[in-house]
């Protein structure tokens, strides 16, 4: 095992990836002579070469459908979007090109594009450079949306998303760059798809994803001094997402908490939470919980009121422990 | 047009003296994290906002960029409350929720900076299409630097305007750097007037000396209310600091760092107006004075301020 950030770990993935296969290439603004804006290429321009690692003008939407179109000829493009609130500008590339390529035209085209983007609050940047817009890519048939929460899980499921034959929307947290973990120093892969329980519990169950799930844990932390047993999901894929997990997890608690940094409304969890009421109502012991920002742009001064925290977790969790039907 | 009066000239250098100053005083508190999130600052670029915004009245409009302290400063915005919304404090502009990257000041016709590259052109294009329609004689001043020429924004932009004839200034700040990257990744052209050469919108490049800018502003800003359509002005400026305070600049070299600094566009003004005679030294020293003790002024103004209460973050979303 080795300690490795979650930035450097991504940089790993990338490399490994591109050492194994000579298609994968790296697109982005200032991801080749700089490094990236967040240093996640750093080293891989003087390994790989321009060719390879490859510096853009600022044209998102230009290069994301350059990279769809690279893809439909064989090569398997990772794009980097420098920070997740740029993505708007390349909207059409990804929802109507990349998502629909596939299907659209009878199956003959297949697109292994990854596009990499951090998103999250906690530099006080202000409303257009914190957003968490996960939930818009996850409701557009045809994409993948994978978000990790540690340095383990960054890096294999990049990589699995790499190999993945399908367009996978990988989001990464900016305050999560620097989190030091552990991880084996030989190849390991984390698969798509698949939820993993952080932490195991029995009263409730807490359904989260990326930086949530840390906070979530450090809830339970606290709240495993009151007695109280905390379950908490890793969904690391938020589509598709993993119904079994989440669902036999609820058969055991009977009580759910979604949370997430984006805003509540028509975030993620609402999905988790109708597809709950709409599978297994029955399970539950009283009404769910849900933790997100609130419905507003995020706040540059009022930032550490504005994005969710471990406290909000745990509220959540008590005011749903508190309720019965 | 022609040449700026004496007393023009007397009041561009006090607001490039101004920007210089609000800048350096930027970087110092931003360094003892008085200020968070990310801060752009424009020195070594202070002669473009000042020559162009010296054309322009409160009714004309300018949107501009994350760099966008020095065109704010140029249009006339009270620095106590620009200060305040940089400090995120209750008084500011945008009360203090957004920051350096979105200063706004409605009644100056600053559009706001922006923190989506190219973002403001299409928007600073729209101002001069309701100046237009509404026949007000208005007049949009558009800025940005030469990376976001790269975006489709600023294309579709530019061709809009040059079919409608609007009454807009495009002004391209040329700083040779875009974030961490040469002007060789952004582009195969020499120079952005290449660029609106293509939507037929007349075009100059000019050098980073505020009384050529003045000049070639005060017939960019004319055309556009006399109804004959846009211009872009390339300013070929330099950048003397990183992409945002804080960055290192590894990727650009220290040589290159020194010798943008070599070329200081407020120096060389103060030594035109000193040896013409405009001004004397004791005029420039009282200048440089008073502007320090009105920024002085402001940054204990804003830091004075409280920031806003939490029960207002949720306020004003909707009418
Ligand atoms: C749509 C979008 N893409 C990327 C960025 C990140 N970014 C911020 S400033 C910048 C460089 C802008 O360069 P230029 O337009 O030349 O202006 P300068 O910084 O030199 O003033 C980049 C890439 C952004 N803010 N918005």
């Amino acid at each position: 095992m080795k300690d490795i950030r979650y930035i450097f770990a991504i940089k790993e993935a990338m490399e490994e990836e591109m050492n194994r296969d000579e298609n994968v290439f790296l697109i982005g603004e200032d991801v080749g002579l700089a490094g990236g804006s967040f240093g996640a290429s750093k080293g891989l321009y003087e390994k790989f070469g321009p060719e390879r690692i490859v510096d853009t003008p600022i044209s998102e939407l230009g290069f994301t459908s350059l990279a769809a179109g690279a893809a439909s000829c064989g090569l398997r493009p990772i794009v980097e979007i420098m920070f997740m609130d740029f993505v708007t500008c390349c909207m059409d590339s990804i929802v109507n090109q990349i998502a629909k390529m596939r299907y659209m035209f009878g199956n003959q085209y297949t697109l292994p594009i990854v596009i990499r983007m951090p998103e999250g609050g906690g530099l006080n940047a202000g409303p257009q450079h914190s957003q968490c817009l996960e939930a818009w890519f996850a409701h557009v048939p045809g994409l993948k949306v994978v978000m990790a929460a540690n340095p383990y899980d960054v890096k294999g499921l990049l990589k699995s998303a790499i190999r993945d034959d399908n367009p996978v929307i990988f989001i990464e947290n900016k305050t999560l760059h620097a989190m030091k973990g552990s991880i084996p120093e030989e190849e390991y892969l984390v698969p798509l798809g698949k939820a993993e329980v952080k932490r195991e519990g029995t009263d409730v169950t807490v359904v989260s994803a990326s930086r949530l799930v840390n906070e979530s844990l450090k809830a339970a932390e606290t709240l495993s001094e009151a007695g109280v047993n905390v379950e908490v999901i890793d969904l690391m894929t938020i589509q598709p997402w993993d119904r079994e997990t989440v669902y036999r997890s609820i058969g055991k608690t009977h009580r759910l908490v979604v949370a997430h940094e984006a805003v509540k409304q028509f975030g993620f969890g609402a999905e988790i939470v109708a597809s709950v009421a709409e599978d297994i109502l029955d399970e539950l012991d009283a009404p769910i919980g849900r933790v997100g920002a609130p419905f507003v742009p995020a706040s540059y001064s009022l930032e550490k009121y504005y994005v969710p925290n471990a406290d909000d977790v745990k509220k959540a969790i008590m005011s749903t422990l508190e309720r019965v039907f | 047009m022609g040449k700026p009066s004496k007393e023009t000239m007397v009041k561009m250098y006090r607001t490039m003296v101004k920007i210089r100053k609000a800048e350096e005083k930027l970087m110092e508190v931003f360094s003892k994290g008085d200020i968070l999130g990310f801060l752009h600052v424009s020195i070594g670029q202070e002669a473009a906002p000042v020559g162009i915004c010296s054309h322009l009245a409160d009714a004309d409009y300018i949107a501009t960029t994350h760099r966008g302290h020095g065109h704010a400063i140029a249009k006339g915005i009270d620095l106590k409350l620009a200060m305040a919304e940089l400090f995120g404090k209750k008084d500011g502009y945008c009360l203090g929720r957004s920051g350096s990257m979105h200063l706004a000041d409605k009644s100056r016709g600053i559009m706001g900076a922006n923190g989506i590259v190219g973002g403001g052109i299409p928007i600073a294009t729209g101002a001069a299409f309701a100046a237009k329609y509404r026949k007000t004689n208005q007049v949009a001043v558009s800025t940005f630097g030469e990376g976001a020429t790269g975006e489709g924004a600023f294309h579709e932009a530019l061709n809009f305007a040059a079919i409608k004839k609007l009454p807009i200034v495009y002004v391209c700040e040329n700083n040779g750097w875009a974030e961490f990257s040469p002007h060789s990744i952004h582009m195969s052209i020499q120079s952005v007037t290449q660029r609106a050469l293509a939507y037929d919108i007349p075009a100059v490049s000019v050098a980073n000396n505020v009384l050529e800018i003045y000049e070639e502003a005060g017939k960019a800003v004319e055309r556009a209310r006399q109804g004959d359509g846009p211009t872009l002005i390339e300013v070929r400026s330099e950048r003397w600091h990183g992409h945002y305070v804080g960055d290192a600049q590894k990727y650009r070299g220290k040589e290159k760092v020194e010798q943008a600094m070599t070329k200081d566009c407020l120096l060389d003004y103060e030594k035109e107006l000193l040896q013409t005679n405009t001004l004397k030294k004791k005029d420039v020293e009282k200048i440089n004075a008073e502007i320090g003790a009105e920024i002085e002024e402001a940054v204990n103004f804003a830091r004075e301020c409280p920031y806003p209460e939490v029960s207002e973050m949720m306020k004003g979303l909707y009418l």
